[in-house]
Formats: structure tokens, C-alpha cells, sequence
């Protein structure tokens, strides 16, 4: 009780101090997917027994139902199986209003509360509760939602780039006979990662980290027919559990110590705890790990390139702009408990780095389309949690809004190309794999739109002024160069015995590595997709065309965010970057005083804990290195590649080289995780079944219970005679027994 | 007194002609021995002040049932005493033991009903109903005000029974 | 007025008795015979606290008579179905329905 009312008392406070701001219709926000998830199940549910319907009738009709369109069909036959009758039935056509229609209201309203919020200076964050979700004893938890500058950035990336890639599915998906259900899905996936950004509590907000994690399985194993689709599904799922393991340990452990789980109360008594003592580097580590499991980072990052298996804007949506930056969300958020456990954010920092590196390897020789920018995402999110590991939080929520900006385009990019290549495989019943780069070739003389845009967001990821990727990427690499340099407050701790500044320079040269290979594995991609001559066949390429407007549309917008998306956060002081400062939108730094609010706590931490740090100076090498590292990646792959020279697949080999056979297998960690997890797992799982199930456990049961009771039964059926008077005998020595009870008490 | 004498007399004889019916090995004789209980009981009966129930008893019991008895013991030709009728030593024992165990409790259980009741008043309420309604009246007007539910369905029962036994004695049904 | 012991004790050595007689006895009429001395015994019971408890007792005699004479019927009924099968009143002929 008592803390509920300092809570209340809080909150009243922390509404006091918002002045005039009043958040907009908050709770719509996060409903307005919830309504459109409605809206299409119901769509869904009625679409699937249409579609049992008719092929129950068909089937009974013409003895068959070879050329049917399958309800559950996959990707290859689906994309171009129009409905049977030609008519679009309104269970197709209505998600696509209803879908992006909530989405683009959704954006709107956040679009006005971020209006409203840049009128006052915010300093508190603006809790809403709704309901007591689980009043029990000491541990109250409230259903409410935080509103504040972390929060509302995330829900404008979450509602906007989810709105294009909305639209992008409605051109994308409507021919698909599961429609309806794909679009319930994502909306449900937006519902859920609203409420994961702006939950205020932990709790609330791991409703939303599981949602999503279920709304991702839902949609890996979209196409469940193939059974390679579900596995990936199932796969993706497992491994985030292990994630979500460390999560629930740390929040038991922040209520276990601090007696608290919203945010406000967390962070207001975080600083009680010992300064990097073992409770809090605890908290993190599990905090961390949680974060792994949903970022994909080394070494739970397996799932994700799995997750491929299901649509393309889904890859571009939850596994790569949104649902796997929660982890960077997360780490942000309790950035007060990170920053009093140094250590733990330094391995936060040095993991990120080593992911960044380690996946940017394997992208290097992938030949899937979808592969390559899936190494890559786990790459840029191993720079993000590089960057906010260092306790450059601002940096790594800025690469994590470019990254989705780029990312998104790029993923939508190679949907369009998916797209264009089925359709063209699909009129000449080609069985090719319209993802295989092989395949591709020559394809800006037919999707200009499309080369375009992925051209842009290209040179945004490789990190060529003044596209966005520029801007946020030098952030973190600079941070490292400047944490190497001892003046950030990390540089002052230490792990493993080694200090932090040594850490940060060799975060900044894997960094640095893995831009330049970014910078060259994007150039492979689109050297390989776009130039050269076409391999898809001379028939296919008669199909050829550019996508509609509905999928052009996302692209070019996301195509411009991904050029001025780098203008947020122009900051003055560092130079050569500040040769942009003109074009700066929302004033010099614009993104660093924007979430300042957010990170003051970690601030604060590192002021009473650490040495005081020296001016930070900013050198022009480190961003001199950069450019170069991004051009030279670029003009490398123009020179060494050759797209001319490449071949078919079935000229082409996979590989070449050992070097190539261990990149083009992914360093074979998925071999090596199936040797020393999943076999040892399968061998006890079967020693289980064998020894203590079927040997102890039902011997056990049949052996000693179950023949026992026949025993009894068969010694206890030989009172049973049949003799009457044997019967009357034993009711009358009943009858003594009550009788001499009564008499006895 | 002379109530008192005969009570005893009565139930002298009733337990002698109901031990006599358990021992005799033929029906017959066990038949008619119960029958003698039953004209003990219905003694006793009128010297309770049951007039009625005495009357029931002799008509119904001694009268209808025995007489039922009697006819399908000769009926079955059952009339001799040499089928091996009684069970094995073990069980006279056992049979003798628990009865005198439950007689014994039995004993305990009622033995203090008289001075729980007399303390209570022990108003002869039988007599005040007897004087009121007459003897038939005393039972017939509760049995047909109070208890005429219970009455009907025992009717029906009787006419389930009578069915039942036809449908069972019969040779072929 | 009698003495209300002396009745009630006389019920249970009927009891007893009848009891007894269901324990030992084999020849299934002579089984009937002894529940119906335990029947007796019970309506004694009633009739010798009616005039305490009231005239209930007497119209639940009457109504076991009824019940008696209805159990009679059929029971003797069954009685010479089963002897017409077996040749017998043994009650280890009826012993078909164990286990």
C-alpha cells in the first residue's frame, strides 16, 4: 500500500511538472492496430472457410482440385494466383483499406503529440494509468502507458515506417489466398510493439516483447505448408525464449532490489544500489541477455537469418526495422541501471562490435538477396548496441532510426525485386529461385524505381555523406574513438582487467572493419542485382516489370528519410559533419536535446560515480576514416566484382576456396549449435524418456501401483462370494461397527 | 399387574417361538413357531395400547403373509427336514457371537430411553388421540391428513408387487 | 402403563435373534422368514414409544406392514422361479450375479 501511494504521489508530480502538455488520445494510439487486428481476423477467419467451402465443392465437382489456389499456399505459387473467379472477394479487399488505414491514423496521432510535446520542455515523463493489472502485496503493477521523448520517437518509427510497409503489403501480399490473416498478423505485430515502447513498466512491457516474439513466429511461419517456413518459425521462437529467460530474471531481480517495476520508480531508486557492485551488473547481464535474444546478437543471432523464410515486408518490418531494435529500446531505457554497471556496458558494447563484425563476414559471401541484408541487419544492430554499450544512448537510438529508415527501403527494395522475378517466373513456369542473386543481374534497366531507391539507401548503409547512415554511424564509430581517447565515462572502467578506453579502440577498428565490409557487401548486392548483364532467361525477362504505386510509393519515401534522415542530429561541434549544419532540421544536435530527458539519469550516475571527464574533443580523422572506410568498401566491390563474369547458379558455383566455403556456410555455427546444444538435448532428451520415464516412472506405475491394485482387487473380489448370508454377516458387523462407535463416543 | 404379568408371559413366548423358528431345519415348523411370535407380538401390541396395530398385525401378518408362506413351502414340496439347511459350525459361532453383540449394544442404545422420556413428562399422548378419534380414528386420521402421499404410493406398491409376483411366478411369460 | 425397557428390550432380542437366523440359515424361505421377525422387531420398537412420541409410530408399523406384505409376494415369487430353475431353495444356487 504504502508503495502505491508514493506512486500515485509521483505520478501526480510528474504530471504536475508536464504543464501544459497533454498527451493526444494515447490509448488510441496503441489501439488503432488492436481494432485493425480485429477487423481483418474476423476477415481471415471468414476468407479460410470460403476458401474450405469452395474446395470442398470443387473437389466434389470436378473429381479434383489440381489448379485450385491453396489456401496456405507458399510464396512461389502464390504471388500470381489470382482468385478463381475473378472477382475480388471483399475479404481481400477490405484488409487493405483497414490495415494501412489504422496504421496511417496511428502515425497521426503520434505525428500530433510530438507537435504538442516539442511546444513544452518535457521533463518528466507522462505516465497514463489505466487499470491495476496485478495488484498483489507489495508488487503493484499498473496497466499504463509512459509517454516521453524515447517513447514517441520509437512509436514515430514503429506507426510511420510501419504504415509504408503497411502499403508496401497491400501490393505486395493481396494476391495471396491468406491475405486477411497477414494482415491481422501485422497489425497485431504494431498493437503489441506499442505497447512494448510504451509501456511503463517492465512488465508491460514484456507483454509486448512476448507479443511481438509471437507475432514474428505467426509470421515467419506465414507460408506453414513448407515445412522449412515453420521450422524457421519454431526456431526463431526457441531461441528468444533463452532471451526471454534472462528478461524475467532480471525484472525479478529489479523488484527483489529496488521493490519496484514501473520505470519511474526503478530509475528514481536505481542510484541506491552500489555502483557497479554485483546486484546491478546482474540486473543488466539478464537485461542483456533478453536483449540478445531479440536484437539477434552473438550468439543467439541464428534465428534471424532463418526468419527470412517468411515474407519480405515482414523481414523489413519486424526483422529489421522494429521488433529487433526492442533489444537497443530496452538497453536505452534502463539506461540509469546500465550506467551503474559499467562492465556489463562495456560487454554490451564489445558483443555489438563482435556481432558487427562477425555477421558483416557472412554477408560477404551470401547469394540469397534476403541473406545478405539479414547479416547486415544483425550487424547494424551489433553497431547500435556497440554504441549505447558505450553509453552513447543517443547515438545508437539515431543509427537504430536510420537503420530503420535504410533497412526498410533496402528489405521493401529486394521485396520488389522478389516480386517482379516471381511474377516473371511465374508467367513461364520457370522454378527458379527468384532470391538467388544469380538469378538477377541488369534489373535497373527494368525496376528504375526500385535501383533508385535501394541505390540511395545503399550508399546511406555504407555511410556516404550526407546520407543518413553518415550521420549515425560516425556517431557511434566517433564515440569509440573518443571513449579510446578516455573521454567518456567508461573509458574509467574496466573488464576482464582491461580498461575501458583499450576496449573502446578495439571496438572502434572492428567497427571500422565492419563498415568497410558493409560497404562492400551492399555494393556486391547491388552490383550483382542491378548491373550487369540479365541472367533470369531470355523468356522471364519478357515479364519484367516495374511493381504499382503501392509498393513504389513506401520506397520513395523511405528512399528520402534515408537521405535527409541523417539532418536530426547535425552536431556543430564535431568536424566536417558540421559542414551540414545548415540543413540541420530542429537546430544544432537536434536529436541529443531531444533525449536528453531520457538519459539524464545515466548522467547523473556517471557524475557522482566517476572522475571528472575532460573536454571532449573532437578530431576530423576518425571522420575522415569513415568516409573512406564507406567509399573504399563501395569502389572495391565495383572493382574486384564482376557481374558480367557471374553465371547462373547452375554455372555458379556457391563457392570458391576454403575461405568462401566457411563464409558461404556462416562460419558453421549452426552446425556447431547442433552439435553442442541440440544433440546433447535430443541424446538426454531420449536417456529421459528411456531411463526415467519408460523406466522409473511407468515401471513405477505398471509394476508396483498398477499390479498392486490388480492384486488388491483380485484378494478383495474373494469376499465377494455370492453368499447371501457372507453378505448379511458383513452388514451386521457394519452395523455393530457404527452402533459401537455411537456408544463409545 | 395382571397387564404387567402378561407382558412378561408374551414375551417369554415370543422369544422362545423365534429362536424355535431360526433352529427348526423343517420350514414348516419354523413357519408355524413364527407364527407364534407374531400372536406373542400382537399381544403385546394391544397391551401397548396399540389395538389397532394387534388387530393389523393377526389379519395381515399371521393371517395373509404365513399363510402365503405356508403355501409355497407346500407348493415347492419343501414340507421335510432333510436338506442341509444350516450352515457350518464356524458360522453358528460367528452368527451367535455377533448377535449377542449387537443385542448387547442394542441394549446399551435403548436402555436409557425410558427415563429420558419420562423425565420429559411421559404423557400418554396415544390414549388423548384413542379418547378423541376412537381406535381406528387415531391412526386414520393422521394417516389420511398427514401421511396420504406416503399411503397412495404405498397402494401403488402393492399393486406393483402384485403385478411383479404374477409376472415372476408365471411359467411362461 | 408398561414398562417401556422391558418392550424395547424384548425388540432387540428379536433382533438378534433374527440376525442370527439371516447368518446360519441356508433355505431361502426360511431366510424370508427371519427378516420379517426383524421387521417385528423394528415395528415393537414403534409401537412401544408411540405413546411418548406419538401416534406416527403406529401409521409407520402400518405402512411396514404394507411394505412386508408387497416384499413377501415378490420375494416368494422369485423364490419359485428360482426353484423351478434349480430344483431348489438352496441360497448358494443363487449365487450367479459375484464378480
Amino acid at each position: 500500500m504504502i508503495l502505491r501511494v508514493q506512486q500515485t504521489a509521483e505520478t501526480v508530480v510528474a504530471e504536475a511538472q508536464a504543464g501544459a502538455f497533454e498527451p493526444i488520445l494515447l490509448g488510441l494510439i496503441v489501439l488503432l492496430p488492436l481494432i485493425g487486428f480485429a477487423i481483418n481476423g474476423v476477415a481471415a477467419i471468414l476468407a479460410a472457410r470460403t476458401a474450405e467451402r469452395r474446395r470442398w465443392s470443387s473437389s466434389s465437382h470436378h473429381g479434383g482440385s489440381e489448379g485450385e489456389a491453396d489456401e496456405y499456399s507458399n510464396e512461389t505459387h502464390s504471388v500470381m494466383d489470382a482468385e478463381p473467379t475473378g472477382v475480388v472477394p471483399w475479404t481481400h479487399r477490405l484488409p487493405s483499406l483497414v490495415a494501412p488505414g489504422v496504421m496511417l491514423l496511428a502515425f497521426a496521432l503520434a505525428v500530433a503529440n510530438l507537435f504538442g510535446m516539442m511546444g513544452v520542455e518535457l521533463e518528466e515523463p507522462i505516465v497514463r494509468t489505466y487499470w491495476s493489472w496485478i495488484p498483489v502485496g507489495e508488487l503493484q503493477v499498473e496497466a499504463a502507458l509512459q509517454l516521453d521523448q524515447l517513447s514517441l520517437l520509437m512509436t514515430l518509427v514503429v506507426t510511420g515506417v510501419g504504415a509504408l510497409i503497411h502499403l508496401f503489403s497491400v501490393g505486395y501480399m493481396s494476391h495471396d489466398p491468406g491475405y486477411p490473416r497477414y494482415m491481422a498478423y501485422l497489425n497485431l505485430f504494431v498493437f503489441f510493439m506499442l505497447v512494448l515502447v510504451l509501456g511503463a513498466s517492465f512488465p508491460v512491457m514484456f507483454v509486448g516483447w512476448e507479443g511481438v516474439g509471437l507475432c514474428s513466429y505467426l509470421l515467419i511461419g506465414f507460408w506453414f505448408s513448407e515445412k522449412a517456413n515453420a521450422d524457421a518459425g519454431k526456431k526463431a521462437f526457441i531461441v528468444n525464449r533463452i532471451g526471454d529467460f534472462g528478461f524475467l530474471i532480471a525484472m525479478l531481480l529489479i523488484f527483489v532490489d529496488l521493490g519496484a517495476l514501473g520505470y519511474v520508480e526503478v530509475f528514481e531508486r536505481a542510484p541506491q544500489l552500489d555502483y557497479a557492485g554485483p546486484v546491478v551488473t546482474a540486473i543488466c547481464l539478464f537485461l542483456f541477455l533478453g536483449a540478445v535474444g531479440k536484437s539477434a546478437q552473438i550468439p543467439l543471432y541464428v534465428w534471424l537469418p532463418d526468419a527470412m523464410a517468411g515474407p519480405t515486408p515482414v523481414s523489413a518490418l519486424i526483422h529489421a526495422a522494429t521488433m529487433v531494435t526492442a533489444g537497443v529500446y530496452l538497453v536505452v531505457r534502463a539506461s540509469t541501471l546500465f550506467a551503474m554497471a559499467p562492465a556489463a556496458s562495456l560487454l554490451v558494447a564489445l558483443v555489438g562490435a563482435v556481432t558487427a563484425l562477425f555477421a558483416a563476414t557472412i554477408g560477404l559471401k551470401q547469394w540469397d538477396i534476403k541473406k545478405v541484408l539479414a547479416y547486415s541487419t544483425i550487424s547494424q544492430l551489433g553497431f547500435m548496441f556497440a554504441a549505447v554499450g558505450m553509453g552513447a544512448y543517443v547515438a545508437g537510438v539515431f543509427h537504430l532510426m536510420t537503420h530503420a529508415f535504410f533497412k526498410a527501403c533496402l528489405f521493401l527494395g529486394s521485396g520488389a525485386v522478389i516480386h517482379a522475378l516471381h511474377e516473371a517466373m511465374h508467367a513461364t513456369h520457370s522454378h527458379a529461385d527468384a532470391q538467388d542473386m544469380r538469378n538477377m543481374g541488369g534489373l535497373r534497366r527494368y525496376l528504375p524505381i526500385t535501383f533508385a531507391t535501394m541505390a540511395i539507401a545503399t550508399l546511406a548503409i555504407a555511410g556516404v555523406a550526407p546520407f543518413a547512415g553518415f550521420f549515425s554511424k560516425d556517431e557511434i564509430v566517433g564515440a569509440a574513438w573518443i571513449g579510446s581517447a578516455g573521454e567518456l565515462p567508461l573509458s574509467q572502467a574496466s573488464l576482464f582487467g582491461v580498461g575501458g578506453g583499450t576496449w573502446m579502440g578495439m571496438i572502434a577498428i572492428l567497427l571500422s572493419i565492419a563498415a568497410f565490409l558493409t560497404a562492400f557487401y551492399m555494393g556486391r548486392l547491388m552490383l550483382y542485382t542491378f548491373f550487369g548483364p540479365n541472367r533470369t532467361g531470355e523468356a522471364e525477362r519478357q515479364h519484367l516489370h516495374e511493381v504499382g504505386w503501392t509498393m513504389s510509393v513506401p520506397l520513395i519515401v523511405l528512399a528520402v528519410m534515408s537521405t535527409i534522415g541523417g539532418f536530426f542530429n547535425v552536431d556543430s561541434l564535431v568536424p566536417i559533419v558540421n559542414l551540414f549544419s545548415p540543413f540541420a532540421f530542429g537546430g544544432d544536435a537536434a536529436l541529443h536535446n531531444w533525449l536528453h530527458p531520457v538519459i539524464i539519469g545515466a548522467e547523473e550516475v556517471w557524475a557522482s560515480n566517476t572522475a571528472a571527464i575532460p573536454e571532449v574533443h573532437h578530431a576530423s580523422w576518425p571522420i575522415l576514416l569513415a568516409i573512406l572506410v564507406g567509399v573504399a568498401g563501395l569502389v572495391l566491390a565495383a572493382v574486384v566484382l564482376k557481374p558480367q563474369l557471374l553465371g547462373t547458379p547452375e554455372e555458379t558455383p556457391a563457392y570458391e576456396g576454403n575461405l568462401e566455403k566457411v563464409l558461404y556456410n556462416k562460419w558453421y555455427v549452426d552446425e556447431l549449435y547442433q552439435r553442442i546444444v541440440v544433440r546433447p538435448v535430443w541424446g538426454l532428451s531420449r536417456a529421459f524418456y528411456s531411463v526415467v520415464d519408460r523406466g522409473t516412472i511407468d515401471g513405477i506405475i505398471d509394476g508396483v501401483l498398477g499390479r498392486g491394485a490388480m492384486l488388491l482387487g483380485l484378494s478383495a473380489g474373494r469376499v465377494q462370494t455370492g453368499q447371501v448370508n457372507t453378505y448379511a454377516f458383513i452388514i451386521i458387523v457394519g452395523v455393530i461397527v457404527v452402533l459401537g462407535s455411537i456408544v463409545v463416543m | 399387574m395382571l397387564s404387567q404379568i402378561l407382558f412378561y408371559f408374551f414375551a417369554g413366548v415370543a422369544i422362545v417361538s423365534a429362536l424355535m423358528t431360526v433352529t427348526r431345519r423343517n420350514p414348516v415348523a419354523s413357519a408355524l413357531w413364527l407364527v407364534g411370535t407374531f400372536f406373542a407380538l400382537a399381544a403385546i401390541y394391544t397391551l401397548l395400547g396399540a389395538f389397532f396395530i394387534g388387530i393389523i398385525q393377526i389379519l395381515v401378518y399371521a393371517g395373509a403373509i404365513m399363510v402365503l408362506f405356508l403355501f409355497v413351502i407346500m407348493l415347492l414340496n419343501l414340507g421335510n427336514d432333510f436338506e442341509p439347511d444350516f450352515r457350518g459350525t464356524v458360522w453358528k459361532v460367528m452368527a451367535a457371537g455377533s448377535a449377542l453383540v449387537l443385542l448387547a449394544l442394542l441394549v446399551r442404545v435403548v436402555g436409557g430411553t425410558e427415563s429420558l422420556l419420562v423425565a420429559t413428562g411421559g404423557v400418554d399422548l396415544v390414549a388423548a388421540q384413542v379418547a378423541e378419534y376412537g381406535v381406528v380414528g387415531a391412526i386414520g386420521v393422521p394417516m389420511f391428513l398427514d401421511y396420504v402421499v406416503p399411503l397412495q404410493v404405498t397402494g401403488l406398491l402393492l399393486l406393483v408387487a402384485v403385478v411383479g409376483a404374477v409376472v415372476l411366478a408365471k411359467r411362461d411369460v | 402403563m408398561l414398562p417401556l425397557n422391558a418392550a424395547l428390550f424384548l425388540s432387540a432380542i428379536l433382533f438378534a435373534i433374527g440376525t442370527a437366523g439371516v447368518v446360519v440359515r441356508r433355505n431361502a424361505i426360511i431366510l424370508f422368514m427371519c427378516i420379517e421377525l426383524m421387521l417385528n422387531a423394528a415395528n415393537l420398537a414403534f409401537v412401544a414409544l408411540s405413546p411418548y412420541a406419538g401416534i406416527d409410530g403406529q401409521v409407520i408399523v402400518f405402512f411396514v406392514i404394507a411394505v412386508a406384505a408387497a416384499e413377501a409376494a415378490v420375494g416368494l415369487a422369485i423364490i419359485i422361479a428360482v426353484f423351478r430353475h434349480a430344483e431348489s431353495v438352496d441360497i448358494r444356487n443363487f449365487s450367479l450375479l459375484r464378480w
